[in-house]
């Protein structure tokens, strides 16, 4: 268990039954393993979007970003670029990431930035009191459709390997030690790495019996396969009563966008010399 | 008669007309003559019609005129479309095998040159038209070869040889028929309003620059680009203003010095971070180049319609830095404090442009730019436990940034406490708005030091002209004519009540020019209860030209 003090002394109000106490609690125990194994916690930087999820950052004592709605992907880009030495861990949900911020998401993933994100995917809008999201099933009926969706849901991990993510893992709120692994893994990844969490919203979207039902462990699957990955990812379309694999679906290692993109050249520059050189040539 | 002229070069989208542009005002400069160059383009690639005026004088100048000493004429549409800017003694070279010229009230001075067949004798690309009709230009107006093949030499890396091989027909087949007398004037840089801008933004420690192209503002992203390695910063090219203006307060997170460019409709999409980062008190520094809207509008030409967007914009309630720069040491001068002012009280700060003084090239004088401070922003000394949001006096909290041993670092877009956890207590809300709001006054303490508030012309005059932003060129020399004071606010955020209201002294008639059929600055200054007199509106998208305003002053003062 951690030996860290990771709490702060904010009041948790997440409703009783929440899945995001699972996504605390193993990211916790994965913080705790990494920082035993050399991770400076001044060294990690969490981003969080609008939404329950992002109360998480609240309730961390650690560097954080508390941004925008739809926003946590730039902001972390932002961070990484700065300094590539930082550890930075976006947290969104799945109206955030998916939603209203998937062109981020999209470009992240096809710079392979080294920067992970965690989506709280519970399939419905929590904190403004149970609307449908880009993964609810069709025919999901919430507040702002009554009488049922009339669209499919996305299925992220597939768009997202088709983007150029070069980890994508599952996990669901029931199973933290999976959860715990994975995180680590992903956060470990050199290159832009994506855990979908299959996240209960116990209020409006209660589906541990239907996942506790149809989840299984990802096994004998290599997930260097750019094939086998694909397969799997499409086993479950976030709509049809298929299997739900958990698990590494993808793990790829390519050069990284801070990699390619940092300028070696740091020696000290005067820039009053420089500017007087320009003006120099600019007569 | 003042020893000054215009020229206007122009031909097709795609022609070369701006380099060329450029290369006659490099030749001028180095006559020793001050210079303003305006350019007109179309919002395409290829075709349509395009054209630079050249205005040379040896006082300093900030605006082009109607009539031409000058015409260039590489296609007929230069020549129908500004034949009426000709006046008796006005000098035309065209290219004869294009062009036909007609009704010129001293056909005398129009000279033609079969510029299409030398091009093709001398298998040169069709581009190098202007490098034919610029040889002929430069001995039409009795300027020595050596000064031409100087710039030549500079202007071009490849394919010297042939270019000055054709400039050198065009000038051996043309004939001096007005003589440009140079000036004692030192040749100063060249610079335009985006360059200057860029620099600034260099001299204040600009680490990162982030932005997506939109005119008028792609030149910066342009130039920065091309000079980051040689300046050592990074520029970055996102999916969106949206994915800019959140990558950039990450940086600003991390004590990265980051600036964005932008137009109207990008610093749209830009207002919910510009909020953010008011919220989070994160600094940033952002470029707003005007054009004309609504909506996409004239995207290529300039308008002053964002003073009431940029004041305004974004939800809730908290202080901005604004500043509207109106020639190219202003936009040097007031980029780099509008950096560093962002830094020392953690607010945004925004650079109002437009297309005229973005894309405008005037001479850059350094020399006479007032010395940058550059204030240290406040940072955490590790005396005690670190708070992001700690209460002050002036609001300022001191900054550290990750990796800090020491310090958690938490910045956030809900209300929050001096931890930077959410918070909706009452008192807490209350607390912290005061915070965000006392940092307005303790910047505006500060502003009262530098010169917000600018004065020209006679300064007793009762009659005084109102302007801001690129048309205080303009404004300066028409109200030399009729002897007018000008009075030139630059900041607008915090409003600098004290200097207007100073600058104001004596006058017994405001008269406001702008480019936009509302009148902003009007509207602005009567929130703060002064009163305009009269207004001169523009919203065509071009500029005032002086004869223009001219006559339009006129009409005003009888």
């Amino acid at each position: 268990m951690s030996q860290i003090r990771l709490g702060t002394n904010a009041v948790n109000t997440w409703c009783p039954g929440c899945g995001n106490f699972a996504i605390l609690n193993a990211f916790k125990s994965a913080l705790a393993e990494l920082n035993a194994e050399g991770l400076p916690l001044e060294n990690v930087v969490l981003v969080s979007g609008i939404g329950c999820h992002a109360k998480i950052v609240d309730y961390l004592s650690l560097n954080s970003f508390y941004s925008i709605h739809g926003r946590v992907t730039p902001a972390a880009e932002g961070i990484k670029l700065a300094n590539p030495n930082i550890k930075v861990i976006g947290f969104a949900g799945d109206g955030d990431a998916y939603g209203e911020g998937i062109e981020h998401l999209i470009f992240a993933a096809k710079r392979n930035i080294d920067i992970t994100m965690i989506i709280h995917n519970n399939r419905v809008y929590g904190l403004t009191t149970g609307q449908y999201t880009p993964t609810s099933p069709l025919g999901f009926k919430g507040r702002s459709t009554p009488f049922g969706t009339r669209e499919l849901p996305v299925n992220p991990l597939e768009l997202m390997l088709a983007s150029g993510a070069t980890f994508l893992a599952r996990g669901t709120s029931h199973g933290s030690e999976l959860l715990k692994k994975i995180f680590k893994a992903a956060i470990l990844h050199k290159g832009f790495s994506l855990v979908d969490v299959l996240q209960v919203c116990f209020t409006y979207f209660n589906m541990y019996e239907y996942y506790d039902k149809h989840v299984y462990d990802l096994a004998e699957h290599d997930p260097q396969d750019y094939n086998q990955a694909l397969n799997k990812i499409r086993e479950w379309d976030y709509n049809s009563d298929s299997r739900i694999a958990l698990g590494v679906f993808y793990k790829k290692e390519i050069p990284t966008f801070e990699e390619r993109f940092l300028s070696k050249n740091k020696k000290a520059i005067d820039r009053d010399v420089k500017i007087n050189e320009f003006l120099e040539t600019s007569i | 008669m003042r020893n000054e002229f215009s020229l206007l070069i122009g031909g097709k989208a795609g022609f070369g007309i701006d380099k060329s542009g450029m290369i006659l005002a490099r030749i001028f400069n180095l006559l020793g003559l001050r210079l303003y160059v305006y350019r007109d383009y179309p919002s395409i690639i290829r075709g349509g019609h395009t054209f630079s005026i050249i205005r040379a004088s040896e006082n300093r100048i900030a605006t082009h005129k109607d009539k031409i000493d000058f015409m260039l004429a590489l296609n007929q549409d230069t020549f129908n479309f500004h034949k009426e800017r000709l006046e008796d003694n006005s000098v035309v070279i065209y290219d004869a095998d294009a062009v036909k010229v007609a009704g010129l009230s001293n056909p005398a001075k129009a000279l033609g040159l079969p510029i299409t067949n030398i091009v093709k004798a001398e298998n040169a690309s069709e581009v190098m038209r202007n490098t034919c009709i610029i040889g002929a230009f430069v001995k039409a107006g009795g300027i020595k070869w050596d000064i031409l093949e100087k710039v030549l030499k500079k202007e071009f890396s490849k394919d010297i040889d042939l270019n000055l091989k054709v400039a050198r027909r065009g000038y051996d087949e043309s004939k001096e028929s007005l003589r440009i007398r140079s000036a004692s004037g030192k040749a100063l840089p060249l610079l335009s309003g985006n360059q200057a801008i860029s620099l600034g933004l260099v001299k204040a420690g600009l680490d990162v620059f982030i932005a997506y192209p939109m005119t008028p503002t792609s030149p910066i992203l342009h130039f920065l680009a091309e000079v980051s390695e040689d300046f050592g910063f990074e520029v970055i090219h996102p999916e969106s203003e949206i994915g800019v203006i959140l990558m950039a307060l990450g940086f600003s997170y991390m004590g990265k010095r980051v600036a964005v460019g932008t137009s109207g409709g990008g610093f749209c999409l830009m207002t919910e971070g510009l909020s953010f980062a008011g919220m989070s008190e994160l600094p940033i520094t952002i470029i707003v180049g005007q054009r004309p809207g609504p909506s996409t509008g004239l995207p290529t030409y300039s308008a002053q319609t964002e003073l009431h967007f940029v004041i305004t914009a974004g939800q809730g309630e908290f202080p901005r830095f604004v500043v509207a720069p109106g020639d190219a040491e202003e936009a040097y001068f007031w980029s780099s404090q509008a950096m560093n002012i962002s830094w020392k009280y953690q607010v945004p700060a925004i650079i109002l442009s437009d297309k005229n003084m973005g894309e405008g090239v005037f001479n850059f004088d350094i020399d006479s730019v007032h010395e940058i401070k550059q204030d240290a922003p406040y940072l955490w000394d590790k005396s005690s436990t670190y708070k992001r949001y700690q209460l002050a006096e002036n609001g300022v909290s001191a900054l550290a940034f990750p990796p800090e041993k020491e310090a958690v670092i938490k910045i956030n877009s809900y209300e929050h406490d001096e931890y930077g956890i959410t918070t909706e207590d009452s008192g807490q809300a209350i607390l912290m708005q005061n915070k965000r709001l006392a940092k307005e006054r303790y910047m505006q303490n500060e502003l009262e030091k530098l010169e917000t508030v600018k004065v020209y012309g006679d300064k007793f005059a009762q009659i005084s002209l109102l302007c801001w932003g690129s048309n205080k060129g303009v404004c300066i020399e028409a109200a030399e004519i009729f002897g007018l004071k000008v009075i030139q606010p630059l900041v607008f955020c915090p409003f600098p009540l004290e200097q207007f209201q100073k600058a104001l002294n004596g006058v017994k008639k405001l008269v406001c020019v702008e480019s936009n059929a509302t009148g902003q600055l009007c509207q602005l200054i009567k929130t703060h209860g002064f009163h305009v007199d009269e207004q001169i509106l523009k919203y065509d998208g071009r500029p005032f030209s002086l004869d223009e305003l001219e006559q339009k002053i006129r009409g005003i003062i009888k």
